[in-house]
């Protein structure tokens, strides 16, 4: 049989740019979205096919605008953590962490040892939760349907560590300005131990139904490119820029909570494919688990809380026996605690990439002007020059290689 | 008279195990697809979910039938009834054992014989097309659009291997009738090798057998090949517009499909009714060893009891084996049930086979399920064929 025959029966060869010549073939506006199965959230997608072949896509985004941005500015420093929790719902403590590096950095606040290997260590398993949900909900759109409970198994522990800590399964603000929430529980490293000594080999139990998979390669290999130049004009970052062959990485690059003391590498690689961004995130898991053993072991000792008594609130047991301590108790709870006038932008590597935190500080104790530099947003300009020209069940595969959550694209 | 009364008779029977058998199957499918993915599965309604089936058909009968007002009413309602009659059709001529002897009439465990039954399966099989690309066309709904034309062109293309696949094993056995199509795969090769078409000289039909299958799970929708009803990209495919007992006909045509296929492929490959190795080495003690020791597994876990209702459901279920053991044993029915036996055993595999798949592999892309029906499965199938041939005319 050959090839002229063979597309003649394919109702939609993938370039069929052959024919597009002389007759102009009728094209199908499709609205996917907001209400679909793979479209992650509620996202819209308007798309132009030609048979199933996309010719023009318009992404429409909005329907999760929460007015975060605005509400943080209704709130004292403090209370503006919680709100940080709502925006990248999949990664709630790097969404705290950049907040709170935020306002640090303008209080000039120094943070312990103990309470940045800390943050590192949890930050790094909301990587984890975040990569997990990302493979799992990626492989279901593909098809392979059992990753995705295999994922979530694992991602039911990081919850069950969260909760440990923070009395909360995702909505932690663990990390407060000034240090972290609460002392950490007791025996919290052993059951952080016993998570990250069976991980890797649950990553292996990924990788085996998928890696080497022929479905899964063909599924993925060669799909959803996007120049180099492009990614760079449209502001991407985190693991999609990585997998385009750019070393970069805000940990490395500008160091923060103490990342400068890990040994860990940033996966690269130059394909830029679905498959690429597939391989890049899951070494990133087994970094990010290299990183927590790291953390776990050298855990330095310590306070948890900065020494700045008009900032964090006074021990419980100060608190009652202390008339000095009940004072700053009862301030800085009614109050708040001011800060000093200026603006800051703070930058952090979320799972998602560049995550940016832009605080201005008139002096009161709410901030003038909080803006999210969300990575989601970002990466989901990305979507029309990504999906142009394939195929409809490549469009699904191309923006879940993505990994956008619409609640840090929309705020 | 007495001819109409025994089809009739049949007829009912079949019909009723074929419905149950549909619904359990559903059952077993989401039970072992749960313990796939770490799941229970069905557990509510009933001991271990086993009422679930007939919840949910009394949930879809009774659910408002909802026609929406934008289809084509008159093919939009025959679709459904297309595919399921398609899909049920099939199976009054699928053989499930030997000639038995009920009240002092002879009959065989089959409803009908056809001296051209294969082509019956093969233009059965093809019409059923015709209910999922109409549900597609009816609807007036693009996703439906879509799913409907992808099926068409995946199940047109896949029936071609598939023919070719059904033409070798023919050639070896040269009949058309189910019924004689198994009777010539009886016999042992060296006393212990099953004559079965995948086995038997001069040349076994292993490649024929696979291509039957991968085009099997094809033309059913099943993963890897279920991209009408890719639910990530098309939402529902073909049936999105469908609701109540209209999408049960749907949903009961795939399933019915999945059994035509896996008890063709018994027929065709292994050997339908006849046992795995002769009876001279106990083959026939094979069922009610497996039952016993059901009722055995079933009984020690009623005495330990992992929930409360165990105590009670398990050594039931045990009871229910341990009578199924025994009758295994009466030499009345015992000619009866050890052909069934073995038809259901090797067909319930396949459909063990057909989950399992389910349940690991993912989905593949639409141009990438043609080139591999067109570039790989059809010229396999067609130089097997063309061996098969050289081979018998040699040989």
């Amino acid at each position: 049989m050959s090839d002229s025959e063979t597309s003649a029966v394919l109702a939609t060869p993938p370039e069929s740019d052959a024919r597009a010549d002389n007759v102009k073939p009728r094209r199908m506006t499709l609205n996917m979205g907001p209400q679909h199965p793979s479209t992650h959230g509620v996202l819209r997608l308007e798309l132009e096919l030609e048979g199933e072949t996309v010719r023009s896509c318009r992404p429409d985004i909005g329907y999760l605008h929460t007015g975060i941005e605005k509400q943080c500015e209704a709130l004292t420093y403090q209370q503006a953590v919680t709100l940080t929790d709502r925006v990248d719902y999949l990664a709630p403590l790097s969404n705290n962490l950049c907040y709170c590096l935020a306002v640090e950095k303008l209080l000039s606040l120094e943070i312990p040892p103990m309470a940045q290997w800390t943050r590192v260590l949890l930050t790094e398993l909301t990587r984890l939760n975040s990569h997990l949900v990302w493979l799992g909900t990626h492989a279901i759109d593909i098809g392979a349907m059992s990753v995705f409970l295999y994922c979530f198994r694992e991602r039911e522990d990081i919850l069950r560590i969260f909760e440990l800590f923070s009395g909360q399964r995702m909505m932690t603000s663990y990390f407060r300005v000034g240090g972290l929430a609460l002392a950490p529980p007791r025996g919290w490293q052993a059951r952080v131990k016993t998570f990250i000594d069976s991980f890797p080999s649950k990553v292996d139990e990924y990788e085996d139904l998928l890696t080497n998979n022929r479905i899964w390669i063909n599924r993925t290999r060669g799909v959803g490119y996007i120049s180099l130049e492009d990614m760079l004009d449209l502001g991407i970052t985190g693991p999609m820029l990585r997998a385009a062959g750019l070393n970069w990485d805000t940990r490395k690059s500008a160091p923060y909570s103490s990342y400068e003391k890990f040994d860990f590498e940033v996966p690269t690689r130059t394909e830029n494919d679905v498959y690429a961004r597939y391989q890049v995130r899951v070494e990133e898991m087994r970094q990010s688990c290299r990183i927590v053993r790291q953390a776990l072991e050298g855990m330095p000792a310590g306070p948890h809380t900065a020494d700045a008594s008009k900032v964090v609130l006074p021990e419980r047991e100060r608190m009652k026996t202390q008339m000095e301590a009940l004072i700053y108790h009862f301030k800085i709870v009614t109050e708040g605690f001011g800060v000093p006038e200026g603006e800051v932008y703070q930058v952090i590597e979320s799972p998602r990439g560049e995550l940016g935190y832009y605080v201005v500080s008139d002096g009161t104790a709410k901030p003038y002007r909080v803006h999210i530099h969300g990575p989601s947003f970002g990466n989901l300009q990305a979507v029309p020059k990504l999906v142009e020209g394939i195929l409809l069940a490549d469009v699904i595969a191309s923006i879940g290689s993505m990994d956008f959550v619409l609640g840090d694209t929309d705020r | 008279m007495d001819f109409f009364l025994l089809s009739l008779v049949k007829a009912g029977v079949v019909a009723a195990v074929l419905l149950t058998t549909l619904a359990y199957l559903q059952w077993v499918e989401r039970k072992v697809i749960a313990h796939i993915q770490l799941r229970m599965g069905p557990s509510r309604v009933g001991p271990h979910g086993l009422l679930q089936p007939l919840a949910d058909v009394i949930k879809l009968i009774t659910k408002e039938d909802l026609i929406p007002p934008h289809v084509n009413k008159f093919l939009y309602l025959l679709a459904p009834f297309l595919a399921m009659t398609m899909a049920l059709i099939s199976i009054s001529i699928i053989p499930f054992g030997g000639e038995i002897e009920v009240f002092g009439t002879k009959t065989w465990m089959q409803l009908t014989d056809l001296n051209i039954g294969v082509l019956f399966i093969l233009a059965a099989s093809s019409m059923g097309v015709y209910g999922i690309a109409l549900a597609g066309w009816a609807s007036n709904n693009k996703y439906a659009l879509l799913g409907g034309l992808r099926s068409s062109a995946q199940m047109i293309s896949y029936e071609l291997p598939m023919s070719l696949a059904i033409a070798a094993p023919l050639l070896l056995l040269n009949t058309l009738s189910l019924r004689e199509i198994v009777q010539m795969q009886s016999g042992y090769a060296f006393g212990i090798v099953p004559r079965w078409s995948v086995f038997q000289g001069p040349f076994p039909q292993v490649i024929s057998f696979f291509v039957f299958l991968i085009a099997g799970f094809a033309e059913t929708n099943r993963i890897p090949f279920d991209l009408p009803e890719a639910e990530n990209e098309l939402v529902a495919g073909f049936h999105t517009e469908y609701s109540s007992m209209k999408f049960a006909a749907f949903f009961m045509a795939e399933y019915a499909n999945m059994i035509t296929i896996a008890a063709m492929t018994t027929i065709l490959f292994l050997g339908g009714w006849h046992p795995i190795f002769p009876a001279a080495y106990g083959a026939d003690f094979v069922a009610p060893l497996i039952f016993a020791i059901a009722a055995g597994v079933c009984f020690y876990h009623g005495l330990h009891p992992a929930r409360r209702f165990d105590r009670i459901t398990l050594p039931v279920f045990g009871f229910v084996f341990a009578a199924m053991a025994a009758a295994f044993l009466i030499p009345a029915l015992h000619d009866a049930l050890i052909p069934l036996f073995w038809f259901a055993a090797k067909t319930g595999f396949l459909l063990f086979v057909f989950i399992w798949i389910r349940g690991t592999l993912p989905r593949f892309r639409y141009d990438q399920l043609m080139n591999f029906a067109w570039k790989f499965l059809f010229p396999v199938a067609l130089i097997n064929l063309l061996v098969t041939g050289l081979m018998v005319a040699l040989f």
